[in-house]
């Protein structure tokens, strides 16, 4: 469990994200239609977009505009897997996941967990979509984030494989401990990993609290 | 003529290669710098790299002779370190860098440009720092743009003429350039000797555009 807060807000005029969050979570859910601002929630969460507020992981604040205060992206300890993976193309699969990796032993143990050890000296390029997404959680559970935030990590997965990759991110969250944020449409995925669960809509925020309200709500309304 | 048609062709070599390394370091930078960041003065950074490209070449000869004049600044440093540059090899290398350094900063920043920037963001959120990011992922994934931009670099200075002439005098075995020696010879009337020196640089030239252009087709794909 971690605390996780904030109270953001990202752009202006046609477009605006105004997001408030503060619990203490495991896997923080977070769902709702398509444009709704969650990938850049996401962004704005891991440094890579501007945004006013605040932001507070485990007593870390990261971001505090009115005192002056913006971690960058590199210094935030906030890993980021996002939906097409992003793997580095001309780096080999052990090549990506030592890239932020704090030790070696670590990268081990995340490619024993994750089960790509034999993949390591592999170019990312013939890689399956599963492995590929495997990797990109790789990468960035070596770099021993303080929160990691996953982009419908299973959304460009067909059913079948996604059945297969979910339990590996259940095993790095039980395993390492790792606080997450979840972006899912997947009511299954919802329940299985979250315990806590946000829906935004339209860049607002339409349900902050328990899972079960929020698969309530993303069931009555299928756009989410 | 053998000997010195090989000699020349070796001296427009190795001139050219060397004032490609020295413009390359600066072409990246500025490459870098005009694809990536917004700063003040970047619309006159942009129009002062490409002057050599639309300046008659003659006339960058010049200023760069102005520059390096005993009585300005630059001049009397390098005098007052003992190096001669003004109608020596290192004025012809220079002449070269410059003119060469145009084509260069294209080429390389329309590479770095077509360097997916999630990238760079996600080399961030691991960690990397901004020379980190730029050493680790932007440069090796443009490689292929700095490779041809290199190449496209040595080609230009290995064709130069103009600055060249005006700053390092074309001096028969000291500043003779493959360009410089085709132009003298032709004056001199010895068309047929000018004529093998003309398809040794038609050679050469295409050669390295050939090159060029599959490193920047591979870059695409």
């Amino acid at each position: 469990m971690i605390a996780l807060a904030f109270d953001l807000t990202v752009g202006q005029g046609e477009f605006s994200l105004q997001v408030r969050d503060d619990a203490e979570v495991q896997v923080l859910g977070l769902a709702g239609p398509s444009g709704a601002g969650k990938t850049t929630l996401l962004e704005a969460l891991a440094g890579l977009r501007a945004a006013t507020g605040t932001i507070r992981v485990g007593g870390r604040t990261l971001l505090d505009t009115a005192a002056g205060l913006d971690v960058p992206a590199r210094h935030r300890r906030v890993g980021y897997v996002p939906q097409d993976a992003l793997l580095f193309p001309h780096l080999t699969v052990r090549g990506n996941l030592e890239y932020g990796a704090r030790d070696r032993q670590r990268v081990d143990a995340v490619a024993e967990m994750l089960e790509v050890a034999n993949l390591l000296d592999r170019p990312t390029a013939g890689l399956s979509g599963g492995e590929r997404q495997r990797v990109a959680l790789g990468r960035a559970l070596a770099a021993a984030p303080d929160l990691l935030l996953l982009d419908e990590p299973l959304g460009a997965l067909d059913p079948a494989r996604r059945d297969r990759i979910l339990p590996y991110v259940l095993r790095a969250r039980q395993a390492l401990g790792v606080a997450m944020v979840w972006v899912t449409h997947d009511v299954q995925e919802l329940r299985h990993a979250a315990d806590r669960a946000l829906v935004i809509d339209r860049g607002r925020v339409v349900h902050a609290g328990g899972v079960d309200g929020a698969v309530a709500l993303l069931t009555a309304r299928p756009g989410y | 003529m053998n000997q010195s048609v090989l000699s020349v062709a070796l001296f427009s070599g190795a001139t050219a290669a060397l004032a490609m390394l020295l413009a390359l370091p600066l072409a990246v930078a500025v490459g870098w710098l005009l694809a990536r960041r917004s700063f003040r003065g970047k619309p006159l950074l942009e129009t002062v790299v490409m002057l050599p490209l639309v300046l008659p070449p003659v006339a960058i000869g010049l200023l760069l002779l102005q520059v390096l004049g005993r009585d300005r600044p630059l001049g009397r440093l390098f005098d007052a370190a003992g190096v001669e540059v003004v109608f020596t090899w290192k004025a012809v290398v220079l002449a070269m860098a410059v003119m060469s350094l145009p084509l260069m900063v294209l080429t390389i920043r329309a590479g770095i440009e077509q360097v997916d920037r999630r990238y760079e963001a996600m080399a961030a959120t691991l960690g990397a720092g901004p020379f980190r990011v730029f050493s680790t992922i932007t440069l090796p994934l443009a490689r292929g743009s700095v490779l041809a931009g290199s190449l496209l670099g040595f080609a230009r200075a290995l064709g130069e003429f103009g600055a060249t002439i005006v700053v390092a005098g074309g001096i028969p075995g000291q500043t003779q350039t493959l360009a410089v020696a085709i132009f003298n010879l032709t004056e001199a009337g010895r068309e047929a000797d000018a004529s093998v020196l003309m398809f040794v640089s038609v050679a050469v030239a295409f050669a390295v555009l050939a090159t060029a252009n599959a490193l920047l087709r591979k870059g695409r794909t």
